[in-house]
């Protein structure tokens, strides 16, 4: 273990470690105690300057509720979620397929294209933007959800496949040859055998993409325009142009468009972080 | 047919398995990156390629050969603010390593309520960079902002970070740090947590103490996670383009731009499709570097694990 195991180490350390520890996690965490804050404000308070001291009164309910009031942002969210839902799901899919299969079977062209699913994932947005954006318009499909759900599953489909083989490579393939003995199909062996045992990489992988969707900023500003396809993201950014001033209610619209992942971190931390980290001790 | 189809089974297999994933690679991303380059040899406003103008030659499609790089690196005088603000986000950005990696030593500690702390330090790297933009925008702000109250009470003058174009940069950047610098520690606790206990052990027997023993014994065990959050780092530094759009949209007078942002700004406002492909195709050569690099160590694990 390292470092030293503070629980061996003198009281008068350990009281100081805590401390410090206290103290850290606080400033870390300010800015987010001030967003919350500020979208607890009343107007008075803003108008008086008071953005970040202690608010005069409390005023929860009546920014959140003006907020989705005033605003497309009930709109904006559920874009979001139809957006990301069907795209975290589809491209499960079709990694796990594509990364059974450069796991479990030999071809000439294996590796050029898992090297390519690879590499994918680090090639700046820009190189793509123009030809993605004529495609979009050529299909029809631009200023609407499938615009982002294909782009999205076409990129996410890289990163998903890279860590699926890897995944599935590690699996006991005596298993695979078992079945094949026993006369299983190609595709028997897939969704009734691989497919099972991918189920803690599929949870790990699900939570990450649904956060890397949600949080997508770039595309979502290239590929559509009206605020009825708009996710959550460009849907911020735009109410911060219209409402200046109010800053309570832009906190307020910020918290809940931040909300989704976190929550969903706090509820799957095992999951999201296995599949951060996954790469990071091996490899 | 179907007799054909089950005896050939095992090399028909891929076929059908990776028919969908790269299709859709293919046209989204391959395709898209190829055509980006053709298209930065050529001056192109997006309308139709094909269109004929009045005197019979294509209307809104027009090869110009290198001339889109040679504008970029001679006559474009945001130039090389562009280079020197990517070259600062990339240097920059590889403090977040240390940073985290110091941060995750404190936190790998067993008492009870760090089950508690760790995903409150983790969690700034779930929240859309939209909002950490935001959040960071108000601090700055003069006036209102946070650290001109903090400023004022020192009394020390007042800074308008984002309006100043010798700190805005550096301002996007350090807000750029705060989701960084979670997600490099939580590599590194995971790291952490899988050092060898019997060669620590066997260190401190030794007598490695301290630095020695973080130097020689710890570091070289987390050689992993230090390769894949360089990687990612300096991947999502020459990305950066979400916080710059979000923060300063490149302003003051672009003094804060980087080639992400100048490529947006050229392609979707100015209609110079050829331009901002020349400039993406020049940061994707960059990228290029790390691609390879990556690419290189990893085949190099999958030959010694065999």
């Amino acid at each position: 273990m390292f470092p030293y195991p503070i629980e061996k180490q003198p009281i008068l350390n350990r009281y100081r470690y805590r401390i410090l520890l206290y103290l850290s996690i606080i400033t870390w965490l300010l800015p987010l105690f001030a967003i919350m804050l500020i979208s607890l404000r009343s107007l008075t308070d803003l108008n008086a300057g008071n953005y970040w001291g202690i608010p005069n009164e409390i005023h929860f309910f009546e920014n959140y509720s003006e907020v989705f009031i005033r605003s497309p942002m009930a709109r904006f969210f559920l874009n979001s979620l139809i957006i990301t839902i069907p795209t975290t799901l589809i491209t499960l899919l079709i990694s796990s397929m594509s990364g059974f299969t450069l796991a479990i079977h030999k071809f000439r062209l294996n590796m050029i294209i898992f090297a390519a699913f690879i590499a994918g994932n680090f090639i700046p947005f820009q190189i793509l933007l123009v030809p993605v954006r004529s495609i979009t318009i050529q299909f029809g499909i631009y200023d609407t959800w499938f615009a982002l759900i294909i782009f999205h599953i076409a990129f996410q489909s890289g990163f998903c496949t890279f860590f699926l083989r890897n995944f599935i490579k590690e699996l006991p393939f005596e298993l695979i040859e078992a079945a094949r003995a026993d006369g299983a199909s190609e595709f028997f062996i897939y969704r009734k055998i691989v497919l099972p045992l991918m189920r803690p990489a599929l949870a790990a992988l699900g939570v990450l993409i649904f956060t890397f969707i949600w949080n997508d900023y770039f595309w979502a500003l290239v590929l559509v325009q009206s605020d009825s396809v708009r996710p959550v993201t460009v849907g911020i950014q735009v109410l911060r142009g219209q409402w200046v001033a109010s800053w309570n209610l832009i906190a307020a619209g910020s918290i809940v468009c931040a909300l989704p992942p976190v929550i969903m971190f706090f509820i799957l931390q095992k999951q999201f972080i296995r599949g951060l980290t996954f790469g990071a001790v091996k490899g | 047919m179907i007799k054909y189809i089950s005896k050939n089974q095992i090399k028909l297999a891929p076929i059908f398995f990776l028919a969908p994933a790269s299709c859709l690679f293919l046209l989204y991303v391959i395709y898209p990156i190829i055509d980006s380059i053709w298209v930065s040899f050529h001056s192109w406003n997006g309308m139709d390629r094909g269109l004929l103008g009045l005197s019979g030659d294509l209307k809104n499609w027009k090869w110009v050969g290198l001339d889109n790089y040679k504008e970029l690196f001679f006559d474009d005088y945001e130039f090389p603010t562009l280079i020197i603000n990517n070259i600062k986000w990339l240097i920059l950005s590889l403090l977040v390593i240390p940073i985290g990696l110091g941060l995750a030593i404190f936190l790998n500690q067993n008492i009870k309520e760090m089950k508690f702390i760790k995903p409150l330090f983790f969690f700034p790297f779930v929240i859309n960079l939209v909002v950490v933009g935001l959040i960071f925008s108000w601090f700055y702000l003069p006036k209102y902002g946070f650290l001109d109250l903090v400023f004022r009470s020192l009394g020390l003058e007042p800074i308008a970070f984002l309006a100043e174009e010798s700190l805005a940069t550096y301002a996007i950047i350090f807000a750029f740090f705060w989701p960084s610098i979670a997600y490099t520690m939580i590599i590194y606790l995971t790291g952490l947590t899988n050092v060898n206990r019997e060669i620590v052990e066997a260190g401190r027997i030794d007598g490695a103490m301290g630095f020695k023993m973080f130097w020689y014994v710890i570091l070289p065990q987390l050689k992993p996670a230090t390769f894949i959050a360089t990687v990612v780092t300096v991947v999502g530094a020459l990305r950066s383009f979400d916080m710059v759009a979000i923060m300063t949209k490149g302003g003051p007078w672009g003094s804060s731009s980087v080639l992400a942002y100048k490529m947006y700004e050229e392609a979707l406002f100015s209609y110079r499709m050829g331009y901002g492909s020349a400039i993406a195709t020049i940061l994707f050569i960059i990228m290029d570097i790390y691609i390879v690099w990556f690419l290189y160590r990893l085949f190099q694990n999958e030959k010694s694990e065999k």
